[in-house]
C-alpha cells in the first residue's frame, strides 16, 4: 500500500516503515505484505507495541519522525491513497449484515489526498514545512492516558501474550477488561474479535462488534478529522 | 510487560518503559523516583507500579502479570521518538533507531 510513496518520496529522504500489529504474527499479516511487495522496512509487533508507546488506537496511523529522532508529528490517521473499499458496491447477493457493513464502510472518512500532500510538503520543506508540530503541540496532541487506559493496556499485553501460549479462554477475561476500560481502542477490539474461534461471536463474547460499535460512535467519527 | 514472577530485569524495564535503574533509584530524563533494588539486581514489581503508577495485573491460572504503562500523563512523555525493536518479517530485528538522519513515516495496518 506504502510502496508507491516509499518509491517517489525514498530519494528524497524519506523511509517508510511499516508495522504489522498482528498478534497472529508473520503467519497473519504475510499474504498482505507479499502482495505489497514492500522494499521498505516492514516489521511485526505481535504484542502491540507500538500502539502502547505511541498511543496508538486505530489503524493505519501515522506518525512522523524527523532526522534527530524527535518526533514532529504523533499518531494520526494515515492513508496513502483512497481505499477501494470507499467505492465499495453493494453486491446483489449481500446479506443484510453485509450490506449494512458496506453501507457505514462507505462513510468512513480516510482523507488520504490531504495527508499525502502534508507529507510531500515535509519531505521537501523539512523543519520549515508547515506541518511539522512544535514539540508542545506534539504532547498536547499524543493521547491522554488516565489510569483505565493504562491498566487496557496491561490488559491487553497479558491477553495476548496468554493467546500465545493457547490460552484462549484466559485471554478472554483479559481482552473484555481491556474492551470494557478503553472502548475506544479499535486496535484492542479488533485484534480480540480476530482471536475467537470460527463458532464465537464478538457480540456474544465482547458485547460488541464492527457493526454494532461504529453505529455507536457514527462512521464519520471511526476515523477524527485530520487536523493538519 | 509480561512477568514470571514480581520482579522486574532493569534491561527490560528500560527497554520498554525508558526507565532506567540507577543507584538513586528509577529515573527517566531529570525525574528519580527512590526505590530499593532487590536481590540480583531486579527491581520488585509491585514497588515499581505504586511508584510509578503503573497497573499491575495478574492472570491467576497461568501464575503470569503484566506491568503496565504510567498511568496520568499523555502516551507521549517526551517527543523523543522511543527506541523501538521488532523483528521484520524475515525475523531479522530491526532498530528504528538505524534510521536516525532519515525522514521516517511510521505506519501501523493490520491484517484484521
Amino acid at each position: 500500500m506504502w510502496q508507491e510513496l516509499s518509491t517517489e518520496l525514498g530519494p528524497r529522504g524519506l523511509e517508510v516503515v511499516t508495522v504489522a500489529l498482528d498478534t497472529g504474527g508473520v503467519e497473519a499479516a504475510r499474504p498482505w505484505i507479499e502482495a505489497a511487495k514492500p522494499e521498505h522496512p516492514s516489521l511485526i509487533d505481535r504484542a502491540h507495541v507500538v500502539d502502547e508507546l505511541f498511543g496508538i488506537v486505530n489503524v493505519p496511523s501515522g506518525v512522523w519522525i524527523d532526522e534527530e529522532g524527535t518526533i514532529v508529528r504523533p499518531p494520526e490517521t494515515a492513508y496513502p491513497a483512497r481505499p477501494n473499499y470507499g467505492d465499495q458496491e453493494i453486491p446483489p447477493a449481500a446479506s443484510t449484515r453485509e450490506a449494512a457493513e458496506i453501507a457505514e464502510v462507505r462513510k468512513l472518512r480516510t482523507e488520504a489526498e490531504a495527508y499525502v500532500s502534508a507529507l510531500r510538503d515535509w519531505v521537501e520543506h523539512g523543519a520549515r514545512s508547515r506541518f511539522v508540530l512544535p514539540p508542545e503541540e506534539v504532547l498536547r496532541r499524543s493521547r491522554p492516558r488516565p489510569p483505565e487506559e493504562a491498566e487496557a493496556a496491561a490488559r491487553f499485553e497479558l491477553g495476548q501474550h496468554l493467546h500465545r501460549l493457547g490460552r484462549a479462554e484466559d485471554a478472554v477475561r483479559h481482552f473484555q477488561v481491556a474492551y470494557r476500560l478503553q472502548p475506544e481502542n479499535w486496535t484492542y477490539k479488533r485484534q480480540a474479535w480476530d482471536l475467537l474461534g470460527p463458532h464465537q461471536s464478538p457480540l456474544a463474547v465482547y458485547g460488541g462488534d464492527w457493526l454494532t460499535d461504529v453505529r455507536k460512535v457514527g462512521a464519520e467519527n471511526y476515523y477524527p478529522p485530520l487536523d493538519l | 510487560m509480561i512477568l514470571e514472577t514480581l520482579t522486574v530485569d532493569p534491561a527490560e524495564l528500560e527497554r520498554r518503559t525508558g526507565w532506567q535503574i540507577k543507584p538513586q533509584g528509577a529515573c527517566k530524563g531529570e525525574r528519580c523516583v527512590p526505590l530499593p533494588t532487590a536481590a540480583g539486581g531486579r527491581v520488585d514489581a509491585r514497588l515499581l507500579a505504586e511508584r510509578l503508577g503503573m497497573p499491575l495485573v495478574g492472570d491467576e491460572p497461568s501464575g503470569l502479570w503484566c506491568l503496565g504503562p504510567e498511568a496520568g500523563g499523555r502516551a507521549l512523555a517526551d517527543v523523543q521518538a522511543p527506541d523501538l525493536e521488532l523483528p521484520d518479517i524475515r525475523g531479522q530485528a530491526f532498530r528504528l533507531r538505524s534510521l536516525r538522519g532519515r525522514k521516517v513515516l511510521l505506519v501501523a495496518w493490520a491484517s484484521w
